[in-house]
């Protein structure tokens, strides 16, 4: 095993198609470098448009049709991928990269029973009989927390309950033990209580076999209760990253700052994501400057012409002008 | 769902129902019977006579459910024209179109879907360009227009195949096949083009949109990063959902196939079923144009509820649930 990280992302872009009928391309992800080490959950949030499920695929290279990775290097388990052909792609699908979707219901086919689909799963990865791939598949059940788990083997998705099919979708992408775990928000499309049960698991998982985990979410309250580390993503650039708890406690940059504050803790229940006022623009209608000045209450000048720097911030990273916690100085150089 | 199925089958219990009666009312106002049945030198008495034999005298409810008795048990009445009963001229005739609608059935649904899936996946070839536009010829083209077509070229100009008949047939049973024969293959092929090439465009281009919508679901990604192979997804996966809708639509252009035989078999002079009713109609042929009719609906009725039972075969979301819980 190496030691290094198991995902690293270094400079990565998507473009999609600009706006206008032959507008030129426009980034939807800009430049964003993340590193997610075994066993450790980080925790990527941000407005909805953000960029944050194309950053997702850009990992295994299952981008929409019309996006297209344009730049940077993906790193998995110290082995380069971004340039591998499709064959080659595929056989890190499923078996180094795992992948949970949103809606649990739209992501199985109606059509199978769970049991034939993790089956089918179990046979592309692992070489088993048909009778330990069966075997195999009411285990993967079982690793889920799914009682009964040999019964439910016959059963199609319309027959399970939201949080049921969630957690067939973790065991469908959990068949071949793979070391990164994407779920691009596992838990919106369910009841709060289900939602934390999905959490917990996740987040035993990752512990119990030292698994990367990606966790995309629109709610501050799932990255706190859930995450090691935190990504935030504002117009596909990466604002502010850095350990969960510091970030939370000291958030540098004004959009993390803004996200946090939203966040109602009266009763420590989580909350869904802010009000900020004003909308982010969408890919190719970016200001020039930072993305943010606009809805920016503390931006000046330079803000509107410079694109944010990097700076240091609470144990990890901000690209910001004037970094929140710093704004005793707030005056334009 | 059972409630649904006793539902459809009371359905095509009374379409049948009124399609007998149709027919029952053909012999009523089409001609009178008694007198295409005697000749011109009749009594008085001989009218009364048969009028009574016919049971032409009692309520018009009786004679519908008389009526009705009789063609359950097979008593289709007697040709007009041949002087035979109308059920021994129908098992003649039903083989030749039944074969001539199974294999253009068959090309439409493997060429169709073959097609479809084809033009579906290669979205912007070239290849997908010339076959949606040929298929808009092909759904826009009368099949009389295409039959004589066909047999302008491969008949007359190239003198590949038959333009008309059936060939050599073989009798197996009750049962006469031209599909045992050289010639019987030879003369099925331009019939079933003709008759199949509108089902098979139209079954193509169905099944391209249906896999374009499903292969942008959700399920379909999620097989992709699962890590399937390509084919799996597309074939097992991708396939499998396009074709629910698809049953439904087979399943009517079968019977549908069956009914427009008439135009194919009057181009060929294949001697089926809608040839014999062609010529039926031309000698006001009551009895058999009846018979005709009901078969061809207690057919369409039969494949419907068929294709009804198929989607609960095919489709497990409409079985009725089980007992299973979850949390
Ligand atoms: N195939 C595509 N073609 C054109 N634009 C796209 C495509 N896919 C995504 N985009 C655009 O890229 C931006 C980022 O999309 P993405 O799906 O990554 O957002 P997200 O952060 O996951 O949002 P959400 O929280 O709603 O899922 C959006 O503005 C979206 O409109
Ligand atoms: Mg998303």
């Amino acid at each position: 095993m190496s030691v290094g990280p198991v995902l690293s992302l270094r400079d990565v872009s998507v473009s999609v198609p600009g706006r206008g009928a032959r507008g030129a391309r426009a980034l939807a992800v800009d430049r964003v470098s993340v590193d997610i080490a075994a066993g450790e959950v980080l925790g990527i949030v941000g407005e909805s448009g953000a960029g944050k499920s194309l950053l997702a695929s850009a990992v295994t290279g299952l981008l929409p049709p019309r996006a297209g990775l344009s730049g940077g290097e993906v790193w998995i388990a110290g082995a380069r991928v971004d340039h591998l052909p499709e064959a080659r792609l595929r056989r890190l699908r499923g078996r180094v990269v795992g992948t949970v979707f949103q809606d649990p219901l739209g992501a199985l086919n109606p059509l199978m029973t769970i049991g034939a689909q993790l089956a089918e799963t179990i046979a592309v990865h692992l070489p088993l009989s048909r009778s330990a791939a069966r075997q195999r598949a009411a285990e993967a059940l079982a690793e889920v927390g799914i009682p009964a788990p040999a019964d439910r083997l016959g059963c199609y998705p319309h027959e399970l309950s939201g949080g049921m099919r969630q957690r067939v979708g973790i065991a469908l992408a959990l068949c071949a033990a793979p070391a990164l775990l994407i779920a691009d928000e596992p838990t919106t499309a369910l009841d709060v209580s289900v939602q934390a049960q999905i959490l917990a698991l996740l987040k035993r998982l990752c512990r119990d076999r030292g698994m990367a985990v990606m966790l995309i979410t629109h709610d501050m309250g799932v990255i706190a209760e859930t995450a090691d580390r935190i990504a935030v993503l504002y117009a596909g650039r990466l604002v502010e990253t850095g350990p969960v708890r510091d970030v939370l406690d000291t958030p540098c940059h004004p959009y993390t700052d803004g996200l946090v504050a939203a966040v109602p803790r009266i009763d420590g229940r989580p909350g869904r994501l802010a009000q900020i006022p004003g909308a982010m623009p969408p890919p190719g209608a970016r200001p020039a400057g930072c993305a943010f000045h606009p809805r920016c209450a503390l931006a000046r000048d330079r803000c509107r012409k410079d694109p944010a720097p990097e700076v240091a911030a609470a144990g990890g990273r901000a690209a910001c002008w004037f970094p929140c916690r710093s704004l005793p100085a707030r005056t334009d150089p | 769902m059972r409630a649904h199925l006793i539902r459809r089958v009371l359905q095509s219990g009374l379409v049948l129902l009124v399609v007998g009666f149709v027919a029952f009312s053909m012999f009523r106002f089409v001609g009178d019977p008694v007198d295409n049945m005697l000749g011109p030198e009749r009594t008085q008495a001989d009218i009364a006579r048969l009028r009574t034999d016919l049971g032409l005298d009692r309520p018009i409810p009786v004679q519908y459910a008389r009526y009705l008795a009789q063609a359950v048990q097979g008593n289709l009445g007697v040709s007009y024209r041949l002087g035979r009963p109308v059920a021994d001229i129908l098992a003649e005739r039903a083989p030749a179109t039944l074969e001539l609608a199974a294999v253009s059935g068959l090309l439409a649904l493997v060429g169709g879907v073959a097609l479809g899936v084809l033009t579906a996946i290669r979205r912007g070839g070239i290849a997908t360009g010339v076959l949606m536009t040929l298929s808009l010829v092909g759904v826009s083209l009368p099949t009389f227009l295409i039959g004589i077509g066909l047999i302008y070229v491969f008949a007359i100009c190239l003198g590949w195949l038959p333009s008309f008949g059936r060939g050599d047939t073989v009798q197996i049973g009750g049962w006469t096949t031209g599909l045992l024969t050289a010639s019987g293959r030879r003369a099925l092929i331009l019939p079933a083009l003709t008759l199949g090439l509108y089902q098979m465009t139209l079954i193509m281009r169905l099944v391209r949109s249906q896999m374009l919508e499903v292969l942008s679901h959700d399920h379909i990604r999620f097989a992709r990063a699962r890590g399937l192979p390509e084919w799996r997804v597309l074939f097992r996966h991708a396939l499998q959902n396009a074709l629910v809708p698809v049953i439904t639509v087979a399943g009517l252009q079968l019977g549908s196939i069956i009914a427009f035989a008439i135009v194919t078999e009057t181009v060929f002079q294949w001697p089926g079923l809608g040839l014999m009713f062609i010529n039926a109609i031309r000698f006001v042929d009551i009895p058999v144009m009846a018979a005709y009719l009901m078969l061809i609906s207690a057919m369409f009725v039969a494949i419907n509820l068929l294709v009804d039972l198929l989607y609960l075969f095919i489709d497990p979301r409409l079985r009725p649930a089980q007992q299973r819980s979850g949390g």
